[in-house]
């Protein structure tokens, strides 16, 4: 039997390494022997496609649903899920999850001392489109304090949870602001070593998306792995 | 196509909070089939962390082929199969503990001429995770297929029970352990 499947080669510089002994959750947390190579067959380069049916009309649009605007500031979050081939990714789903403006989430486990917002929740969900544009609007997050070490605190961001086209694609990111003064204490976002990887964490400021007098607005690409020509072919085909 | 391109955007942890009303966490996401389905399994497990406690803020996914060994994705080359929807997701309790209710996935052909034991494909997140581990579930009552598996036949002996699901009167247990003691046989794909 010969049957042709994608291949979706890793990217493991640009990643995080399960063990950053500064990210101190993480100490309990990551397997201590090594990684065993899966390799991609079937299940692997095929995976859920999810959404059309988990995706209501205004999901998008964080600072609806509610009796009154969340407080805040207003913003337009968006951007297009590429693969590392350069490829657009269309129709997938897109999940995003955050603090409040005051840096306090939704979550009975949130014991920072800011306020609630009635009028935000802080979840949403998008699809692609056919060229992989997506867009949101919500409330810029807050920073808020965590316990990692002396004096710690979160940079703003926005959580991102990505499926792609196949199990392989499966991402959950976190989407920053740019400039935020507290990158340099966060081992969550130094835990990625590489500077131009963390690059790829922050957004850009995009005037052209503002909506005036309403809005302002970021950029933020996604870039997941790419699946690239088939690994598995006959020996019959090597007939030059 | 050539290796140059975009590099990925890197992995970050999902967080505790994830868990928001309305949020990841979907009322029926264990329920990869309706209760009275034929062929339905209960699959349970609790997660452990390295110190042998239960993680009570992980999410866990599942993926896999239908009771045919099909999948509803224009991938497989057999053509696109039905709606299954194959996915899975569940998070933990203040225990630890998960569950799914689901089938047994058929064997599936590998692109070398080889056949896969029936298997799901699984996704471990959490916060102190920076980048989700990886997993399979393999099933007790397969044991000639599993011993031919190409890839849980590649573990070695002492840990391939790590990766095989135990029965038990009412459905199936896979208990997860990040680290230590019998510590679960995690991927890199």
């Amino acid at each position: 039997m010969s049957m042709l499947l994608p291949h979706y080669p890793p990217d493991t510089a640009s990643h995080p390494p399960l063990d950053s002994a500064e990210y101190r959750s993480s100490a309990l947390r990551y397997p201590k022997q090594p990684l065993r190579l899966l390799p991609q067959y079937l299940t692997e380069v095929t995976g859920p496609l999810l959404g059309h049916d988990r995706v209501g009309e205004h999901d998008h649009d964080l600072t609806a649903g509610h009796a009154g605007e969340p407080m805040g500031e207003r913003i337009v979050v968006s951007g297009r899920v590429l693969d590392s081939g350069g490829k657009p990714v269309p129709h997938t789903l897109l999940e995003l999850w955050q603090a409040n403006s005051a840096g306090r989430y939704l979550h009975s486990g949130d014991r920072h001392p800011a306020p609630l917002d009635p009028n935000f929740t802080g979840v949403g969900r998008a699809m692609t489109d056919a060229d992989g544009h997506y867009r949101f609007v919500t409330i810029k997050p807050g920073a808020y304090p965590w316990r990692n070490h002396d004096n710690a605190w979160r940079p703003a961001h926005l959580h991102f949870s990505l499926f792609g086209q196949a199990f392989t694609q499966r991402l959950i990111t976190q989407m920053y602001f740019p400039g935020d003064p507290l990158f340099g204490q966060d081992p969550i976002f130094n835990s990625v070593r590489d500077p131009a990887a963390r690059d790829r964490m922050i957004s850009r400021f995009d005037l052209a998306s503002t909506v005036p007098e309403w809005a302002l607005s970021y950029k933020f690409d996604i870039v997941l792995r790419g699946a690239h020509a088939t690994p598995f072919e006959d020996d019959e085909e090597d007939d030059d | 196509m050539p290796e140059q391109g975009a590099l990925t955007t890197p992995s970050q942890t999902v967080g505790p909070f994830y868990a928001l009303p309305d949020g990841l966490l979907w009322p029926d996401g264990p329920e990869v089939v309706a209760p009275g389905a034929p062929g339905a399994i209960l699959l349970r497990g609790t997660v452990f962390d390295g110190a042998g406690e239960p993680v009570p803020d992980a999410v866990l996914e599942i993926w896999q082929a239908d009771e045919r060994g099909r999948f509803a994705h224009h991938a497989d080359p057999r053509g696109a199969a039905g709606s299954f929807q194959g996915f899975g997701r569940c998070g933990t309790d203040p225990r630890g503990g998960f569950w799914f209710r689901t089938v047994k996935p058929g064997p599936l052909p590998t692109p070398d001429g080889r056949t896969e034991a029936p298997h799901l494909d699984v996704t471990v997140l959490a916060r102190g995770m920076l980048q989700r581990l990886v997993t399979r579930v393999y099933f007790p009552d397969e044991a000639a297929a599993n011993a031919a598996d190409p890839v849980l036949s590649t573990v070695e002996e002492e840990r391939r029970g790590t990766l095989v699901a135990v029965a038990e009167p009412d459905g199936l247990r896979f208990d997860v352990r990040l680290q230590g003691d019998g510590e679960t046989v995690f991927f890199e794909l």
